[in-house]
Order: C-alpha cells, then sequence, then structure tokens
C-alpha cells in the first residue's frame, strides 16, 4: 500500500509530538556537549509546523507538505539545526514532486534526498559525530529493504531502526563538526542531539505508515 | 539563579525594546521579523550587517550606528538568527551599493547566514559574506567546525564600517575586512559558567577553583580546565598561543583589546592589561591602541579574551575614524 499526503501529515503531527516529548531529553543532550538549545529550537520548529497545517489544501501533494514543512522550519528553528532540517524537507520535496502517492522506491528517494540535502549544507561526513551518522545508516538500510521487495512501512521501520542504532553509534565517537567538535575527546561518551532527533524523527514516519498499513 | 528578567521568552525582544528606546538618536527597531538598525538607513554606501545569538551584548546592537554597522540581527540566547530577518535587514540597509554580511564562524550563524545570501541574492541585491575566525583556542581546524569568531569580530566591525563610511565599494570593504581577519587573533578564559534565561541553570559547569581555557563566547570549551591561577599566569597562557600564531614581529605595531565576558569587573580586567602590555613589550611589540571594556559577553560569565590586531597605517586610520554607536563613539 503506498503513501500519500494523509501519511506526510500525519507524520508531521507524530513528529510535533515526539519532539515535544523528548525537548527535555534532547535539550540535556545538547547540554552535554553542545549549547543546550535543540530541544527547544526543534520544539519552537515543530510547533510552528503544526500551526501552518491548518492551510494545506485538501488536494495538496506529499511534496506541498513537505516543502512547508522545511520552510517554516528554516524560517523558526535557528541555530545549525534549522537550515540542516530545513533544507532537509525542502529537498525530499523536491524528490516527490507531482507524485501523489509513494511507492517504496519513491520513499527511498525522499530519505536519499532529504540526507543529500543536509551533508551539501552541513558538509559533514559519517563519523563526525552530527545527524548524517543516523540519517545515512537509515537511507542504506531503506535501499536494501526496497531491493529486498519490502512494503513502504517495512522500509520506514528499517530506517528507523537504523537511524536509532545510527544516534546510539554516535556515543563512543570524537565530533568534527558543529559545537561538539571543540570538546575533543570530551565528546566521547555522548549521543550526539542531531542524530537522536533524527531517530525520533525517523520513527514517527514508521509508526505513523504502520498505523496506516493497519487500519 | 537570580536575574533581572520577566518572563525568559521575552527577554531578547524586551531588551531591545529598551535598547532602541534608550538610543532613539542612532537606532530604531524592526519587530517582525526582528533586528536593529540605523535610524538613518539605507544610506548611499555599501550595507554592513551582522547578527547571531543574543547574550553577547554589546555585540552585534551596540555597534549599529555612523562608521560601524547598519544593522544588527539578534537570534534567541545563544542561538543563531533564521534567514528571515537576516534577508529583511539586508533590505533595510541596501542604498544600492551591496551589502556586507559579517558572519562569526559559528555552524549555525554560518548556515543562517549563508541560507539568507543566497535569498538576497534572489532578490537582487549584492551580498559579501566574511567569516571572522579570530580564535586560536580550536587548534585543530580539519578535524572540527574550525576556529570560532570571538571578540575580533568587533575590530572586523570597526575598521569595516569606517571603510564603507568612506565610500568604498562592496569589493574594497570586503577586502579590509579579510585583511583585519587575517591579522586578529583572539583566545579567552572563563571563571565561572552564565545561565541562559530559559534553560534556568549552567550551560556548563566549573568547580570553585577550576577555570576553562580557550572557552569561544558561550564559554564552551577550547583547550583545557585547569585550576585557577593568578592573572598574569593566566594572561601568559592566553597570549602565548596568540602570539605564536600571527607572525609578530619586533616593532610591529598593535592594538590590544581585552574584552570582558560579562561577569568581570573592570579592575580585574586592567590587571590582565597590564601584563599583557607588558609581554608585548618584551617582545618588541608597540601598542598604538587599546580597548578594555565589556565588548563580546556571555551573559554574566566571569572571564575575559585578549584579542590581538596587528596594525598598519591604513587599519589605524580607520579605527580612528569617527564612530558613533551605542557602545563606542567617538571623533564626532
Amino acid at each position: 500500500m503506498s503513501l500519500g499526503t494523509d501519511w506526510v501529515l500525519d507524520w508531521v503531527r507524530a513528529s510535533a509530538t515526539v519532539i515535544a516529548e523528548n525537548r527535555v531529553e534532547l535539550i540535556t543532550l545538547d547540554r552535554e556537549i553542545g549549547d543546550g538549545d535543540h530541544g527547544e529550537n526543534m520544539d519552537r520548529g515543530f510547533s510552528a509546523v503544526l500551526a501552518t497545517l491548518d492551510s494545506v489544501a485538501g488536494d495538496a501533494l506529499p511534496a506541498d507538505v513537505l516543502k512547508l514543512v522545511g520552510t517554516t522550519l528554516i524560517s523558526t528553528v535557528g541555530g545549525a539545526s534549522g537550515p540542516l532540517f530545513g533544507t532537509a524537507y525542502l529537498k525530499a520535496a523536491g524528490a516527490v514532486a507531482g507524485v501523489a502517492e509513494l511507492d517504496g522506491s519513491a520513499v527511498v528517494e525522499l530519505l536519499r534526498a532529504a540526507r543529500d540535502g543536509i551533508v551539501l549544507r552541513g558538509k559533514a561526513e559519517i563519523g563526525d559525530k552530527t545527524m548524517i551518522d543516523a540519517w545515512t545508516p537509515a537511507v542504506e538500510a531503506a535501499d536494501a529493504a526496497l531491493a529486498g521487495g519490502a512494503s513502504e512501512a517495512q522500509i520506514l521501520r528499517v530506517a528507523a531502526e537504523a537511524a536509532a542504532a545510527g544516534a546510539g553509534a554516535t556515543e563512543p565517537l570524537v565530533a568534527r563538526k558543529g559545537r561538539a567538535s571543540y570538546l575533543g575527546e570530551r565528546a566521547i561518551g555522548h549521543r550526539d542531539p542531531g542524530a537522536q532527533s533524527t531517530s525520533l524523527l525517523l520513527r514517527a514516519a514508521a509508526d505513523v505508515a504502520a498505523r496506516l498499513a493497519a487500519a | 539563579m537570580k536575574k533581572l528578567i520577566n518572563d525568559p521568552k521575552d527577554v531578547v525582544t524586551e531588551s531591545v525594546e529598551g535598547f532602541v528606546s534608550a538610543h532613539a538618536d542612532i537606532v530604531r527597531a524592526s519587530t517582525d521579523p526582528l533586528f536593529v538598525v540605523r535610524a538613518d538607513a539605507p544610506s548611499a554606501k555599501v550595507g554592513i550587517i551582522s547578527g547571531g545569538g543574543s547574550g553577547h551584548e554589546p555585540l552585534h546592537g551596540g555597534f549599529v550606528g555612523f562608521g560601524m554597522l547598519d544593522a544588527a540581527v539578534p537570534g534567541a540566547v545563544f542561538t543563531s538568527p533564521t534567514p528571515d530577518p537576516i534577508v529583511a535587514a539586508t533590505a533595510a540597509v541596501n542604498g544600492g551599493r551591496g551589502v556586507l554580511h559579517i558572519v562569526k564562524n559559528y555552524t549555525g550563524d554560518v548556515l543562517n547566514f549563508e541560507t539568507a545570501a543566497e535569498l538576497a541574492a534572489a532578490d537582487g541585491i549584492e551580498v559579501r559574506s566574511i567569516i571572522v575566525n579570530d580564535d586560536v583556542a580550536v587548534q585543530d581546524s580539519l578535524y572540527t567546525a574550525g576556529r570560532r569568531g570571538v571578540a575580533g569580530t568587533v575590530l572586523v566591525e570597526k575598521i569595516a564600517g569606517a571603510a564603507a563610511q568612506r565610500g568604498d565599494s562592496l569589493g574594497q570593504v570586503a577586502a579590509v575586512a579579510e585583511k583585519v581577519i587575517g591579522q586578529v587573533r583572539s583566545m579567552g578564559v572563563a571563571l565561572t559558567p552564565c545561565v541562559v534565561p530559559h534553560a534556568g541553570e549552567p550551560s556548563f559547569a566549573l568547580d570553585d577553583d577550576e577555570i576553562e581555557i580557550g572557552i569561544g563566547i558561550h564559554g564552551e570549551p577550547g583547550r583545557e580546565k585547569i585550576k585557577l591561577e593568578p592573572a598574569d599566569a593566566i594572561v601568559d597562557r592566553l597570549l602565548g598561543p596568540i602570539l605564536d600564531d600571527i607572525p609578530f614581529e619586533s616593532g610591529d605595531e598593535a592594538l590590544l583589546l581585552v574584552n570582558g565576558m560579562g561577569g568581570t569587573p573592570q579592575i580585574e580586567l586592567y590587571i590582565v592589561y597590564r601584563r599583557a602590555a607588558q609581554v608585548l613589550a618584551e617582545r618588541g611589540i608597540e601598542i598604538t591602541r587599546s580597548l578594555v571594556g565589556n565588548v563580546t559577553t556571555s551573559l554574566e560569565m566571569q572571564g575575559m579574551s585578549l584579542s590581538v590586531l596587528k596594525l598598519d597605517d591604513e587599519l589605524t586610520a580607520l579605527w580612528d575614524a569617527p564612530v558613533q554607536t551605542a557602545a563606542l563613539r567617538w571623533g564626532r
């Protein structure tokens, strides 16, 4: 079963919820190796996104919603996360432009474009202890699942699991990008907040897809 | 932690409101989106804007006025502004000769200003961006986000501002700014952490007898945590890496900036200046200009940073040129 605009809308709502629920955790992670504003900024951004959803037209395509999320995040989050996540959603929108129903291949392209957008903006590589350490394993796992004939919901589930594992795998790393890079070895033992929020967002995507598939 | 605030979420807007009210002869504010702009903007000269997270006052709003910045874009405390207000400020100061963005090398600032510059360019405004990275505490630029932009930013803003005020083109103003960036180096120390209003607790931990050497402008670490030492020893720790970094030679002229981080009194800053001047003299470097005070702060943090700018006749003349802002004012 393919995923349409209702999936994107529910994913965005679920994202706002999960970010709000984890606001303090994200602030705490960021205080340990950054400047402590990640949870606050993401919560402000997704609250603003929720407020804009009323303006979405009834015949909106998935790309229209993704673009709205991207521009709203860029306008409201600030810090490094605003342009990075905002660019991710804008590029994701570009990857599925004009498509009403996303099949497995479109879902993978959406994720890949989002990841590529973040790399373009932030220039981080895998192992730099950034959100890319969650995004890249997610894209690779999604790609493998697609090749194996998985459904859209299954693709998102393995992507979310890979992102969660990737976020956990940032803990032993020394950071090479962002505020944490100034800590050197003192960053070891702490999880990257952006990788953690990436994991939360992809889990929301998978949860919503599973719910729709079961309905 | 006691603070003179109302609702933490109103800290930045209420402070900007008070600031423009106190200095209405120099600045006015746009409230949505939020930025501070010269009362007489736009003018026929090249526009110069800067911005970044709030909590570093007087940076940047305090340096908006004749001979320095045309606009400043404050973000939330310690959080870069988003592109929207940067684009709006760019348009507000564009008098037709282009706009220079002075950006401190912090990932958030760089990404948001970069996005804003693309959007402003799409609107037909000529924008040049320069990145200030004067902080020598960051040793390994290859495996970090690079050297941070700290108090040396004030010197870049003053000198580039003077170049724009005398009528230089956008390319010339950017070249002068790059020259300052090439010749200024800084390093700082924190004695205490600071408290972000909406967080309500210290953003990092330091024991009573500990100091953090090599901080950025949020108190974030750079080099090492050590036990408190006498002022002279701390000055030596900061000046060593600064002077080793730029090829200073005996006989050079320099500007020495002793910057307070917000919670350190003048009496201590001058003890710091005393030692720094001794060390420069020992190296045969003549301090021909100086600035001592809180120009790039981290809220109420105790600590200071040292910046040394190698001067020549052009930079000295631009430093001496008239300036009329809330935080720097001379010659006019």
